[in-house]
Protein backbone atom coordinates (compact mmCIF):
# COMPACT_ATOMS: atom_id res chain seq x y z
CA UNK A 1 0.00 0.00 0.00
CA UNK A 2 3.15 2.42 -0.36
CA UNK A 3 2.06 3.95 -3.50
CA UNK A 4 -1.27 4.86 -2.41
CA UNK A 5 -0.94 8.60 -0.94
CA UNK A 6 -2.35 8.73 2.59
CA UNK A 7 -5.00 10.41 2.23
CA UNK A 8 -6.46 8.55 -0.76
CA UNK A 9 -5.96 5.50 1.70
CA UNK A 10 -7.91 7.16 4.46
CA UNK A 11 -10.85 7.90 2.66
CA UNK A 12 -11.14 4.02 0.95
CA UNK A 13 -10.90 3.22 4.01
CA UNK A 14 -13.59 5.30 5.47
CA UNK A 15 -15.33 4.65 2.20
CA UNK A 16 -15.30 0.97 3.28
CA UNK A 17 -17.97 1.26 6.45
CA UNK A 18 -21.41 1.07 5.28
CA UNK A 19 -22.86 4.01 7.76
CA UNK A 20 -20.30 6.33 6.26
CA UNK A 21 -20.97 5.32 3.05
CA UNK A 22 -24.63 5.65 2.92
CA UNK A 23 -24.14 9.16 4.98
CA UNK A 24 -21.34 10.22 2.18
CA UNK A 25 -23.46 8.85 -0.92
CA UNK A 26 -26.44 10.99 0.28
CA UNK A 27 -24.55 13.93 0.14
CA UNK A 28 -22.36 13.44 -2.92
CA UNK A 29 -25.41 12.48 -5.30
CA UNK A 30 -26.97 15.65 -5.50
CA UNK A 31 -23.34 17.22 -6.41
CA UNK A 32 -23.39 14.29 -9.24
CA UNK A 33 -26.55 14.53 -10.40
CA UNK A 34 -26.24 18.77 -11.12
CA UNK A 35 -23.01 18.06 -13.22
CA UNK A 36 -24.76 15.33 -14.61
CA UNK A 37 -27.56 17.22 -16.00
CA UNK A 38 -25.44 19.95 -17.12
CA UNK A 39 -23.31 17.73 -19.34
CA UNK A 40 -26.43 16.55 -20.71
CA UNK A 41 -27.73 19.45 -21.61
CA UNK A 42 -24.71 20.62 -23.25
CA UNK A 43 -24.02 17.46 -25.16
CA UNK A 44 -27.48 17.08 -26.47
CA UNK A 45 -27.44 20.72 -27.26
CA UNK A 46 -24.22 20.25 -29.15
CA UNK A 47 -25.14 17.05 -30.92
CA UNK A 48 -28.24 17.09 -32.04
CA UNK A 49 -28.33 21.28 -33.19
CA UNK A 50 -25.23 22.64 -33.32
CA UNK A 51 -23.70 19.85 -35.00
CA UNK A 52 -24.29 19.66 -38.62
CA UNK A 53 -25.79 16.55 -40.55
CA UNK A 54 -23.15 14.08 -41.79
CA UNK A 55 -22.55 14.08 -45.48
CA UNK A 56 -23.28 10.17 -45.83
CA UNK A 57 -25.74 9.53 -42.97
CA UNK A 58 -27.49 12.67 -43.21
CA UNK A 59 -29.30 13.14 -40.13
CA UNK A 60 -29.20 9.34 -38.55
CA UNK A 61 -25.62 10.21 -37.11
CA UNK A 62 -27.05 11.61 -34.17
CA UNK A 63 -28.12 8.45 -32.77
CA UNK A 64 -24.10 8.43 -32.05
CA UNK A 65 -24.43 10.84 -29.21
CA UNK A 66 -26.11 7.78 -27.36
CA UNK A 67 -25.22 4.90 -29.17
CA UNK A 68 -21.35 5.25 -28.72
CA UNK A 69 -20.99 6.33 -25.07
CA UNK A 70 -23.97 3.62 -23.98
CA UNK A 71 -21.66 0.95 -25.74
CA UNK A 72 -18.28 2.44 -24.20
CA UNK A 73 -19.94 2.72 -20.70
CA UNK A 74 -21.18 -1.40 -21.02
CA UNK A 75 -17.22 -2.41 -21.56
CA UNK A 76 -16.10 -0.02 -18.62
CA UNK A 77 -19.22 -0.82 -15.75
CA UNK A 78 -18.20 -4.37 -16.79
CA UNK A 79 -14.60 -3.90 -16.10
CA UNK A 80 -15.58 -2.15 -12.99
CA UNK A 81 -17.90 -4.89 -11.67
CA UNK A 82 -14.92 -7.37 -12.09
CA UNK A 83 -12.19 -5.29 -10.62
CA UNK A 84 -14.84 -4.40 -7.31
CA UNK A 85 -15.98 -7.86 -7.66
CA UNK A 86 -11.89 -9.06 -7.36
CA UNK A 87 -11.26 -7.21 -4.31
CA UNK A 88 -14.34 -8.14 -2.83
CA UNK A 89 -13.33 -12.05 -3.43
CA UNK A 90 -9.62 -11.34 -2.31
CA UNK A 91 -10.29 -8.82 0.78
CA UNK A 92 -14.03 -9.46 1.72
CA UNK A 93 -14.77 -6.08 1.58
CA UNK A 94 -18.88 -6.36 1.65
CA UNK A 95 -18.76 -2.77 0.32
CA UNK A 96 -16.88 -3.88 -2.67
CA UNK A 97 -19.46 -6.70 -3.27
CA UNK A 98 -22.04 -3.98 -3.13
CA UNK A 99 -20.18 -1.82 -5.80
CA UNK A 100 -19.92 -5.23 -8.21
CA UNK A 101 -23.52 -5.93 -8.23
CA UNK A 102 -24.67 -2.52 -8.01
CA UNK A 103 -23.06 -1.88 -11.03
CA UNK A 104 -24.66 -5.26 -13.10
CA UNK A 105 -28.25 -3.65 -13.32
CA UNK A 106 -26.89 -0.08 -14.88
CA UNK A 107 -24.07 -2.12 -17.11
CA UNK A 108 -26.98 -4.19 -18.49
CA UNK A 109 -29.11 -1.40 -19.06
CA UNK A 110 -26.05 0.31 -20.66
CA UNK A 111 -25.42 -2.73 -22.94
CA UNK A 112 -29.38 -2.60 -23.87
CA UNK A 113 -29.20 0.70 -24.77
CA UNK A 114 -26.48 -0.31 -26.92
CA UNK A 115 -27.78 -2.59 -28.46
CA UNK A 116 -31.08 -0.94 -29.56
CA UNK A 117 -29.84 1.88 -30.37
CA UNK A 118 -27.35 0.52 -32.65
CA UNK A 119 -30.23 -1.87 -34.38
CA UNK A 120 -32.23 1.40 -35.08
CA UNK A 121 -29.16 3.22 -36.83
CA UNK A 122 -28.32 -0.28 -38.65
CA UNK A 123 -32.08 -0.30 -40.45
CA UNK A 124 -31.65 2.80 -42.41
CA UNK A 125 -27.64 2.57 -42.41
CA UNK A 126 -27.78 -1.00 -43.35
CA UNK A 127 -30.62 -1.75 -44.32
CA UNK A 128 -30.81 -4.19 -41.58
CA UNK A 129 -31.80 -4.17 -37.71
CA UNK A 130 -29.74 -7.05 -36.93
CA UNK A 131 -26.86 -9.37 -38.13
CA UNK A 132 -24.86 -12.07 -36.48
CA UNK A 133 -21.25 -10.24 -37.28
CA UNK A 134 -18.77 -10.30 -34.86
CA UNK A 135 -19.41 -6.68 -33.13
CA UNK A 136 -23.18 -7.04 -32.97
CA UNK A 137 -22.73 -11.04 -31.12
CA UNK A 138 -20.33 -10.30 -28.75
CA UNK A 139 -22.10 -7.23 -27.20
CA UNK A 140 -25.10 -9.53 -27.05
CA UNK A 141 -23.03 -12.12 -25.31
CA UNK A 142 -22.04 -9.19 -23.02
CA UNK A 143 -26.09 -8.39 -22.18
CA UNK A 144 -26.29 -12.30 -21.10
CA UNK A 145 -23.55 -12.02 -18.68
CA UNK A 146 -24.60 -9.24 -17.15
CA UNK A 147 -27.85 -11.20 -16.85
CA UNK A 148 -26.27 -14.01 -15.87
CA UNK A 149 -24.64 -11.74 -12.93
CA UNK A 150 -27.97 -10.53 -11.88
CA UNK A 151 -29.66 -14.15 -12.25
CA UNK A 152 -27.03 -15.97 -9.95
CA UNK A 153 -26.85 -13.21 -7.59
CA UNK A 154 -30.96 -13.38 -6.90
CA UNK A 155 -30.71 -17.38 -6.84
CA UNK A 156 -28.42 -17.79 -4.05
CA UNK A 157 -29.81 -16.65 -0.63
CA UNK A 158 -27.06 -15.88 1.00
CA UNK A 159 -25.44 -12.71 0.00
CA UNK A 160 -21.90 -13.45 1.08
CA UNK A 161 -22.02 -16.60 -1.55
CA UNK A 162 -24.02 -14.91 -4.02
CA UNK A 163 -21.08 -11.83 -4.40
CA UNK A 164 -18.27 -14.79 -4.59
CA UNK A 165 -20.00 -16.67 -7.09
CA UNK A 166 -20.91 -13.45 -9.44
CA UNK A 167 -17.57 -12.31 -8.65
CA UNK A 168 -15.62 -15.15 -9.94
CA UNK A 169 -18.70 -15.22 -13.17
CA UNK A 170 -17.67 -11.60 -13.51
CA UNK A 171 -13.79 -12.06 -13.60
CA UNK A 172 -13.91 -14.98 -16.40
CA UNK A 173 -16.71 -13.07 -18.30
CA UNK A 174 -13.76 -10.60 -19.04
CA UNK A 175 -12.40 -12.35 -21.92
CA UNK A 176 -15.47 -10.77 -23.93
CA UNK A 177 -13.97 -7.42 -23.40
CA UNK A 178 -11.16 -7.20 -25.73
CA UNK A 179 -13.40 -9.16 -27.76
CA UNK A 180 -15.50 -6.73 -28.76
CA UNK A 181 -13.06 -3.72 -28.58
CA UNK A 182 -10.98 -5.34 -31.49
CA UNK A 183 -14.49 -7.55 -33.20
CA UNK A 184 -14.31 -4.49 -35.62
CA UNK A 185 -10.35 -5.17 -36.73
CA UNK A 186 -10.23 -8.95 -36.56
CA UNK A 187 -13.43 -10.02 -38.83
CA UNK A 188 -14.64 -8.44 -41.67
CA UNK A 189 -18.08 -6.77 -40.30
CA UNK A 190 -20.71 -4.32 -40.92
CA UNK A 191 -20.12 -2.33 -38.08
CA UNK A 192 -17.98 0.83 -38.88
CA UNK A 193 -14.44 0.43 -37.22
CA UNK A 194 -12.88 2.73 -34.28
CA UNK A 195 -13.23 6.38 -35.48
CA UNK A 196 -11.77 8.04 -31.90
CA UNK A 197 -8.92 5.61 -30.69
CA UNK A 198 -7.69 5.00 -34.58
CA UNK A 199 -5.09 7.83 -34.64
CA UNK A 200 -3.92 7.38 -38.22
CA UNK A 201 -7.54 8.52 -39.29
CA UNK A 202 -8.83 11.53 -37.54
CA UNK A 203 -12.06 11.67 -39.31
CA UNK A 204 -14.19 12.96 -36.95
CA UNK A 205 -14.85 17.18 -37.19
CA UNK A 206 -14.64 18.69 -34.02
CA UNK A 207 -18.11 20.07 -34.38
CA UNK A 208 -19.16 16.67 -34.06
CA UNK A 209 -17.07 14.93 -31.53
CA UNK A 210 -17.25 17.53 -28.87
CA UNK A 211 -20.58 16.57 -28.23
CA UNK A 212 -19.61 13.05 -28.26
CA UNK A 213 -16.78 13.12 -25.29
CA UNK A 214 -19.46 15.08 -23.20
CA UNK A 215 -22.32 12.63 -23.79
CA UNK A 216 -19.48 10.27 -22.64
CA UNK A 217 -18.94 12.55 -19.81
CA UNK A 218 -22.77 12.66 -18.73
CA UNK A 219 -22.79 8.79 -18.90
CA UNK A 220 -19.95 8.34 -16.76
CA UNK A 221 -21.50 10.48 -14.32
CA UNK A 222 -24.85 8.96 -14.35
CA UNK A 223 -23.25 5.65 -13.87
CA UNK A 224 -21.78 6.55 -10.66
CA UNK A 225 -25.47 8.15 -9.76
CA UNK A 226 -26.94 5.07 -10.48
CA UNK A 227 -24.72 2.50 -9.24
CA UNK A 228 -24.34 4.49 -5.88
CA UNK A 229 -28.13 4.24 -5.82
CA UNK A 230 -28.75 0.35 -6.19
CA UNK A 231 -25.65 0.10 -3.45
CA UNK A 232 -27.72 2.39 -0.99
CA UNK A 233 -30.63 0.33 -1.72
CA UNK A 234 -28.95 -3.57 -1.49
CA UNK A 235 -26.60 -1.69 2.00
CA UNK A 236 -29.94 -1.07 3.63
CA UNK A 237 -31.47 -4.50 3.33
CA UNK A 238 -27.88 -6.57 4.17
CA UNK A 239 -27.60 -3.87 6.98
CA UNK A 240 -31.18 -4.60 8.52
CA UNK A 241 -30.44 -5.64 11.46
CA UNK A 242 -27.46 -3.14 12.22
CA UNK A 243 -26.93 -0.60 14.97
CA UNK A 244 -26.72 2.31 11.97
CA UNK A 245 -29.74 0.94 9.86
CA UNK A 246 -32.37 1.14 13.07
CA UNK A 247 -30.68 4.53 14.00
CA UNK A 248 -31.49 6.09 10.70
CA UNK A 249 -34.90 4.71 11.10
CA UNK A 250 -35.19 6.07 14.48
CA UNK A 251 -34.10 9.26 13.17
CA UNK A 252 -37.51 8.98 10.79
CA UNK B 1 -33.72 25.68 -38.60
CA UNK B 2 -37.25 25.55 -37.30
CA UNK B 3 -39.12 23.13 -34.46
CA UNK B 4 -40.97 20.81 -37.64
CA UNK B 5 -37.26 20.75 -39.63
CA UNK B 6 -35.74 19.86 -36.15
CA UNK B 7 -37.89 17.18 -35.71
CA UNK B 8 -37.87 16.01 -39.03
CA UNK B 9 -34.50 15.26 -38.31
CA UNK B 10 -33.84 14.90 -42.25
CA UNK B 11 -36.65 11.89 -42.71
CA UNK B 12 -34.89 9.89 -39.90
CA UNK B 13 -37.35 11.13 -37.56
CA UNK B 14 -38.32 7.33 -35.94
CA UNK B 15 -34.94 5.85 -36.06
CA UNK B 16 -33.80 8.90 -34.21
CA UNK B 17 -36.50 9.50 -31.59
CA UNK B 18 -37.04 5.67 -30.72
CA UNK B 19 -33.24 5.67 -29.86
CA UNK B 20 -33.33 8.76 -27.71
CA UNK B 21 -37.34 8.39 -26.25
CA UNK B 22 -35.59 4.10 -24.85
CA UNK B 23 -32.80 5.78 -23.98
CA UNK B 24 -34.70 7.94 -21.44
CA UNK B 25 -36.88 5.66 -20.63
CA UNK B 26 -34.66 2.70 -19.64
CA UNK B 27 -32.06 5.15 -18.02
CA UNK B 28 -34.91 6.89 -15.98
CA UNK B 29 -36.14 3.26 -15.03
CA UNK B 30 -32.83 1.94 -13.47
CA UNK B 31 -31.96 5.04 -11.37
CA UNK B 32 -35.56 5.54 -10.02
CA UNK B 33 -36.12 1.74 -8.94
CA UNK B 34 -33.56 1.65 -6.43
CA UNK B 35 -34.66 4.64 -4.95
CA UNK B 36 -38.19 3.27 -4.44
CA UNK B 37 -37.32 -0.41 -3.21
CA UNK B 38 -34.92 1.85 -0.43
CA UNK B 39 -37.27 4.03 0.67
CA UNK B 40 -40.33 0.97 0.44
CA UNK B 41 -38.03 -1.26 2.59
CA UNK B 42 -37.14 1.38 5.09
CA UNK B 43 -40.66 2.34 5.34
CA UNK B 44 -41.59 -1.86 6.23
CA UNK B 45 -38.51 -1.26 8.55
CA UNK B 46 -40.24 1.66 10.52
CA UNK B 47 -43.47 -0.18 10.96
CA UNK B 48 -41.67 -3.49 12.19
CA UNK B 49 -39.81 -1.67 14.65
CA UNK B 50 -43.09 0.26 15.96
CA UNK B 51 -44.74 -3.34 16.15
CA UNK B 52 -42.46 -4.89 18.27
CA UNK B 53 -42.23 -2.07 20.55
CA UNK B 54 -46.28 -2.25 21.05
CA UNK B 55 -45.84 -5.78 21.94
Amino acid sequence: MFLIPKPVGKFFHRMASPPHFYDFTSRLIPWLSWIFLFLVVAGLYGGLVLAPADYQQGDSFRIMYIHVPSAWMSMFVYVMMAVAGGIGLVWRLKLAEIVAISSASVGAGFTFIALVTGSLWGKPMWGTWWVWDARLTSELILLFLYLGVIGLYGAIDDKRTASRAVAILALVGVVNIPIIHYSVVWWNTLHQGPIISDELRPTVHISMLWPLLVMAGAFKIYYVIAMLQRARAELVVRERNSQWVKALLESK
Amino acid sequence: MNWQEFFAMGGYAFYVWMSYGITVIVMLVIVVMPIVQRKQFLRQQLLRLKRQEKI
